[in-house]
């Protein structure tokens, strides 16, 4: 692989799959899940 | 019990957050992030396009997904019944949603039924030396383009088993149906399709894939066409502007953070594009070193990677039934959480509208969807079918009711400061100015340039060569039907049980 498509590639990873890990830390800071969500998923 | 436990049990709702974004995730995560992203990306500039698809996502695909959380949950109820709370002339809108989502669901379960069949067909490598003619010949059977009512028994029992589970699932809920299905499924998808990551790109050649999509063809983000393709891609792709997110939303508890539900969402939908656009062009690279060309000449999208260059490199690579099981395998499951999704839309509605039970509104919708869906896509012309009503009901269906709905919400009814302030009343991102603007300026105007570049090129061409009447009654007939359904089904007065004002908990019980 060309040194500029390895670099596209782990830019494309760290922006979308660390947006998603950020974006599930962020959500769960703001408003956690309550027992009761979790009891009434299992 | 209180009057919004009573509405909650009464529509259904989801138990929890985590499973509304599964669910939601259930929907975005569909066969065009397989099949239609890898290519999409290679063909417009390969790892240059990371940058308009990232602006598409941004600034349109997530504002514009906030904007249908916030006409569901400020207005808790079905397309039609949201857009009627909004402003009752505006609910032929959420009827054309519905027509939509009807017009989709009966051909989305024939393109689930073929991988369902591919999946065991991967076993054997049933299609032999020559997948194309296995697939048009053998399993199809389809003759010269046109309509013909000729069976073919072998698409007629898997889509008659897709509409039967398609049918319990929607029959048990939304809690127990539709999210239990989520909550199972999309973590089976995202191992199964991670394993089949990893083994695609420990092939040998995978790097040659991987380079050719990953190569930035940087010339590529001046051409105006790349940029619509990204914003077309991220539209297509999050299950916005057509009635799904307003429905799923509704089901969710008022004090939820929709913004960041939202941001969850749009990222873990691109997340799994990349990850399928690795793992298709891993394969596709080990496939064309093995057959000694380069990559653009295996290269495909949509029906042609699944169904033909799929079961090619199956046949050729080491443990090829393993990837050929996973592959379809994964097919299967992300068609059938956007399936049932599609078809929540009409059963929502129609359960809104008519006060209907769960069971009954799923079978009053459910049983006229297969029978449709069996007597149009289980014959040997239902490919034909299929491939035209998909084109123009993606373009003049779902582009167009999209852009109408922003204008008017935007700009008709301006109705952008008080969804904006419900979701802030919740939400952990605030909106404000920049999101009017990216929801009633930016993303219109975009998708409007995507939808005339289309529109125009119809013109230009009759789309695949097809006879001009199969185009002008499946085409722009379907088209045009869904417009007048919508507004032929605005017409019918709601019962007097279902409050159109504020509160809407306040139902009037008359019986």
């Amino acid at each position: 692989m060309s040194l500029d498509a390895v670099i596209l590639m782990l830019v494309a990873m760290a922006i979308l799959w660390g947006g998603l890990v950020v974006a599930v830390i962020r959500l769960n800071r703001h408003d956690l899940p309550s027992l009761d969500d979790i009891h009434r998923d299992l | 019990m209180s009057t919004t436990e009573h509405t909650t049990a009464r529509r259904g709702a989801f138990s929890s957050r985590k499973v509304f974004i599964l669910a939601a995730i259930g929907s975005a995560v569909g066969l065009g992030n397989i099949w239609r992203f890898p290519y999409v990306a290679y063909e417009n500039g390969g790892g240059a396009f990371l940058i308009p698809y990232l602006v598409a996502l941004l600034t349109a695909g997530i504002p514009f997904l906030f904007l249908d959380y916030a006409i569901g949950h400020r207005h808790r109820g079905s397309a039609p019944l949201s857009f009627a709370r909004l402003r009752r002339g505006t609910e032929f809108l959420g009827w054309w949603q519905v027509a939509i989502c009807f017009l989709i669901a009966v051909y989305y379960a024939a393109v689930i039924a073929w991988a369902l069949r591919y999946t065991f067909f991967s076993v054997d490598e049933a299609w032999g030396s020559d997948p194309e003619g296995f697939l048009f010949g053998e399993f199809l059977q389809a003759g010269d383009p046109g309509v013909t009512a000729d069976v073919v028994v072998g698409v007629l029992v898997p889509l008659a088993i897709v509409w039967g589970a398609v049918l319990v699932i929607m029959a048990l809920g939304v809690e127990k149906g539709v999210g239990r299905l989520s909550l199972y499924f999309i973590p089976v998808l995202v191992v199964a399709f991670g394993v089949l990551v990893v083994r695609a790109i420990t092939l040998e050649g995978a790097t040659v894939g991987l380079d050719a999509l990953f190569s930035p063809s940087w010339e590529a983000l001046g051409e105006p066409g790349v940029w619509a393709a990204a914003f077309g891609q991220i539209f297509f792709s999050l299950s916005i502007g057509f009635g799904i997110m307003i429905t799923y939303a509704s089901y969710v508890d008022r004090h939820n953070d929709m913004p960041g539900a939202g941001l969850v969402v749009g990222f873990a939908n691109s997340g799994f594009e990349l990850l399928a656009g690795i793992g298709v062009f891993a394969a596709l690279g080990f496939m064309a070193q093995a057959q000694g060309v380069a990559v653009d000449e295996v290269a495909a999208q949509g029906l042609g990677l699944a169904f033909v260059v799929f079961p090619a490199l199956i046949s050729e690579a080491p443990a090829g039934a393993l990837i050929g099981v996973l592959f379809f395998g994964s097919l299967v499951i992300a068609g059938l959480t956007s399936l049932v999704s599609v078809i929540e839309v009409v059963i929502s509605a129609v359960r809104d509208k008519f006060e209907m039970t769960r069971v009954g509104a799923s079978m009053a919708v459910g049983v006229p969807a297969t029978v449709v869906s069996l007597l149009l896509f289980s014959t040997t012309s239902g490919v034909y079918v299929l491939d035209i009503v998909d084109h123009f009901i993606n373009q003049y269906g779902i582009l167009l009711v999209a852009v109408a709905s922003m204008v008017v919400v935007a700009w008709g009814l301006r109705a952008l400061p008080d969804l904006a302030a419900h979701l802030n009343a919740t939400g952990s991102l605030y909106l404000g100015r920049p999101w009017f603007a990216l929801v009633g300026v930016l993303a219109p105007a975009m998708l409007s340039y995507v939808l005339v570049d289309a529109f125009v090129a119809d013109l230009r061409t009759p789309y695949e060569g097809y006879p001009s009447w199969m185009l002008n009654v499946l085409g722009w007939g379907a088209a045009a039907a869904v417009v007048v359904f919508g507004v032929l089904a605005a017409r019918l007065s709601w019962r007097p049980e279902t409050p159109l004002e504020e509160p809407y908990e306040a139902r009037k019980e008359l019986r």
